[in-house]
């Protein structure tokens, strides 16, 4: 089992899974048995029975203490996934349209998330434009993230490898591409991931020849809207964008602006102040996405994406 | 209770009647509920029909992974589309616009609905309503996006025109109101001499518990829909979390309502197969009270329980455990009304016609549905299955197996009242038989794929599912061809058919008293009422 919460959920689920079954078999071959045993060729003459007190009481009380007994199942299985235990490490996990960014304690910002085996960890889950949901299957958490509050999960992975992320709240065009992995090492790898030491992580995305500044565009999810090469996408292409005339509306008049570095910068930060026309408002604020040295690395790429 | 009067002198039926206009402007302009009945049957079959059209388009996309028939945008504009269609102009007024309007004054021995001029007026909005929908659906900025739940603030953010949708939503909600009023004041006004409350078939039962959630839940979703208006047009704040606005307060409204529509949906269908059970098993229906008044506890306690939409949305828990635990007490009654339909078989002398197939197999599928929605009101595994594929299957197991299916029983057990007509039993049963195989290889993977994680609303997925994704297109492929099938033994039937009897399944409710197709008038003489709905002891059949 991959984490704590993974047995906690199967017990609930196999535990009406097993009455289901037996529900619907009991009551499939009832059907079946009465429709041909009596049949109007084998009991040409109905029996008038208009009810039977008792039979009704008993099938109005056993159902409502099985369905009782379901809630009460349930109930304490919610209790254990809602209540973080307190010596959890806080991750904060921010949803924004396409993409995943998880932040650490001392500032470490990652499109994955890393975790350290067999400890409890709690997301923290907030949302920049719309509702998104954090969906873990392996695990058994489901959460979603809603712009405006903040909302928590926590889990305690019990098994090395890596998985799913999933966003499982409809959130537009890329809803089914929001995808991110959580991998789960030992505790002494994390240590070293953490101070930012490279370190294997079986299936992750690795790039050779990659710029600093197109790591942090993918990283931060701005290709999911951005294209590098001129291709079209919800947002305008990166390329040739510097030094180009682009036509803008603020406050709801048009003018045309040069891009040049403190006009990307400010698109980047407070995109809705100046909205290139034709395309809809949606770009989330970016206020802390990139650290100062970070925006130089960005901006310095998307110069050169002649 | 009268003769059948089916070859009597002077006899004309409805639809032949000469002092109505004549052509098309004789049925829009009629206020004879049967005429209205018919508009509505051949607008909501002509959705219907498009509707699963869209199904199926979207099925084919998921065919393979990574091989796609049509871009994102489309699938999700076609999801969205697809829902609207089938909740607001199918599945909500289905059963109580064609057969409440037909059937309702026949089955308490009346002559017409209380307001008809009010009730050819909804039909009106409800076309309206649609065109609004279609017009929204080809506008700029084109089909709306947002699934038929338009959830902020992605509503709110998205280009196409959400504000004209919803206005269509209202508009339909509207009508559905204006028909729950007529069936709640003609239920209590224009009962036959005689038909006491407890002397009424269960069908009506059935559109008189639903009618009052129709009443009394709809208002919420026209409120909803043009606080979202507001919030598009002039950023009035209430949702809109960037001005203070409180995202969560609109799944709360919206799920107000559009739980209860759920048994908007279920318990008119739920009424027509208590009324068919007994007729086909000829005898009467097992605890009759039980039923009508698990029909009313349905309908009131099924409006506290919208929560269990919302168990991790980021509602508190306090409020995610009360609604888990109303919506397990309201699995109650749904049980009962199974247990005491199959009851009413015991020792009965069963006849299985089309439309006991249909019912037959209505348990069932309501059956997995039912059962579960038991795993999705478990508030831990919920948090495993919401927003999944499982719950797709759930909700189309409950709406398209359960209230289709119990929709379809409708069909052949009264189209032949309707029209005059007879379809073909032999083609009926295999279309059915086509039908309920294709429904559950398109249904049943589904729940398998959202217990493993498969997210719904994707418009591709990991190779993982590929082989579960594969079977339920193909699936959906041979219930597609059940359906036709069914939908062209039924149209021919009603146009080329041999002649229908007044009786012919050999009920004993009013309606079967009449000649098939009955007049413009129903009743000559208003009957006086003796006897319960399945007394069988003096009715026979007619061949
Ligand atoms: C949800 C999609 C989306 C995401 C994610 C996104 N953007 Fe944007 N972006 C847009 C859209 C749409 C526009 C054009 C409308 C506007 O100006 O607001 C835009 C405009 C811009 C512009 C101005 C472009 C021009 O042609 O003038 C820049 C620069 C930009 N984005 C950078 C970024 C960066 C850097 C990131 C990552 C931190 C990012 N965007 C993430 C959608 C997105
Ligand atoms: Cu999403
Ligand atoms: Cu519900």
């Amino acid at each position: 089992m991959a984490a704590t919460s993974t047995g906690v959920v199967n017990g609930a689920l196999i535990y009406i899974l097993t009455f289901s079954i037996l529900i619907l078999f009991g009551i499939v071959f009832t059907m079946v048995y009465f429709a041909v045993r009596y049949r109007k060729s084998r009991n040409p003459v109905a029996t008038e029975i208009a009810g039977n007190k008792w039979l009704e009481a008993l099938w109005i009380i056993l159902p409502t203490l099985l369905a009782l007994s379901m809630f009460v199942y349930g109930l304490t299985g919610f209790n254990f996934l809602r209540n973080a235990p307190s010596d959890s490490i806080t991750v904060k996990v921010h949803a924004r349209q396409w993409s995943w960014l998880f932040e650490y304690g001392n500032g470490k910002k990652s499109p994955d998330m890393v975790v350290p085996l067999g400890k409890n960890v709690r997301c923290e889950l907030t949302s920049d434009d719309v509702i998104h949901g954090f969906y873990v299957p392996a695990f058994r958490i489901q959460q979603d993230t809603v712009p405006g509050i903040t909302t928590q999960v926590w889990f305690n992975a019990t098994a090395e490898g890596s998985y799913d992320v999933l966003c499982s709240q409809y959130c537009g065009l890329k809803h089914s591409n929001m995808l991110a992995k959580i991998f789960v090492v030992s505790p002494a790898k994390y240590d070293d991931w953490l101070k930012g030491e490279p370190i294997e992580l079986a299936g992750a995305v690795q790039k050779a020849d990659e710029k600093p500044g197109e790591v942090l565009l993918r990283e931060r999810g701005c290709v999911s809207c951005h294209s590098t090469d001129g291709g079209p996408m919800v947002g305008p292409t990166f390329k040739g964008l510097f030094g180009s005339k682009v036509r803008v509306i603020t406050e709801g008049k048009k003018r045309a602006v040069t891009a040049d570095d403190a006009y990307i910068q400010k698109s980047i930060v407070d995109p809705a102040a100046d909205i290139v026309e034709g395309y809809p408002n949606i770009m989330p604020p970016g206020k802390d996405v990139f650290s100062p040295e970070e925006f130089h690395e960005v901006l310095e790429y998307i110069e050169g994406l002649r | 209770m009268g003769e059948t009067v089916g070859t009597a002198e002077g006899y004309v039926p409805f639809y032949a009647d000469k002092t109505k206009r004549p052509g098309i402007l004789g049925w829009i302009t009629s206020t004879d509920h049967k005429r209205i009945a018919m508009l509505y049957l051949v607008s909501v079959i002509a959705f219907f029909i498009g509707a699963v059209i869209l199904g199926l388009l979207m099925r084919l996309n998921m065919l393979i992974p990574g091989h796609k028939i049509m871009t994102a945008q489309d699938y999700n504009a076609m999801f969205t589309v697809h829902g609207i269609i089938q909740i607001f102009l199918v599945v909500i007024p289905a059963v109580p616009t064609i057969f409440g309007n037909f059937f309702l004054p026949l089955l308490i021995g009346s002559k017409d609905m209380s307001f008809p001029r009010l009730n050819l007026f909804s039909w009106y909005l409800y076309i309206a309503g649609a065109i609004i929908a279609f017009i929204a659906v080809f506008s700029n900025g084109g089909a709306v996006d947002t699934g038929w739940t338009f959830y902020v603030p992605f509503s709110l953010k998205t280009s196409v025109n959400v504000p004209l949708a919803t206005f269509a939503v209202f508009i339909l909600g509207m009508s559905s109101i204006l028909t729950g009023i007529n069936i709640v004041t003609t239920v209590h006004q224009l009962r036959a001499p005689g038909m006491g409350f407890f002397r009424m078939p269960l069908s009506v039962w059935g559109f008189y518990a639903t009618a009052w959630v129709q009443i009394l839940a709809t208002p919420i979703i026209g409120i909803t829909m043009i606080l979202v208006i507001m919030e598009r047009l002039f950023g009035i704040g209430v949702f809109d979390p960037g001005k203070g606005g409180d995202p969560l307060l609109y799944q709360h409204l919206f799920w107000i309502y559009s739980h209860p529509a759920v048994y908007i949906m279920i318990l008119p269908t739920m009424g027509v197969i208590s009324d068919i059970f007994p007729v086909f098993s000829r005898k009467n229906i097992f605890g009759y009270k039980m039923i009508a008044f698990s029909s009313l506890a349905i309908a009131s306690v099924g409006s506290l329980v919208w929560g269990h939409h919302m168990f991790v949305s980021g509602q508190s828990d306090l409020a995610g455990i009360i609604f888990s635990l109303l919506t397990f007490l309201v699995a109650v009654p749904s049980a009962i009304k199974v247990f005491n339909w199959l009851a009413t078989m015991y020792k009965g002398s069963i006849q299985i016609e089309p439309p006991f197939l249909f019912a037959l197999s209505f348990i069932f599928l309501f059956t997995i549905g039912g059962l579960t929605g038991l795993f999705l009101g478990a508030l831990s595994a919920n948090v495993q299955l919401h927003d999944t594929y499982f719950v797709v299957a759930h909700f189309h197991y409950i709406i398209f197996g359960g209230m289709g299916f119990g929709w379809f029983a409708a069909f052949h057990y009264w189209l032949p009242k309707m029209t005059g007509r007879m379809y073909d039993k032999k083609t009926a049963v295999v279309a059915w038989l086509v039908s309920f195989v294709g429904f559950n290889l398109f249904y049943f993977p589904l729940f398998v794929m959202g217990w493993e994680g498969m997210p719904r609303r994707y418009y591709d997925y990991p190779t993982r599912f590929n082989d579960l994704q594969t079977l339920a297109t193909v699936g959906s492929v041979v219930l597609v061809i059940g359906i036709f099938l069914m939908i062209w033994n039924l149209a021919r039937g009603s146009l080329k058919g041999e002649k229908a009897p007044a009786n012919p399944w050999g009920g004993a409710t009013l309606e079967w008293t009449l000649p098939s197709p009955p007049t413009s008038e129903d009743f000559e003489e208003i009957p006086t009422v003796t006897t319960g709905p399945y007394d069988f002891s003096h009715r026979e059949k007619t061949e």
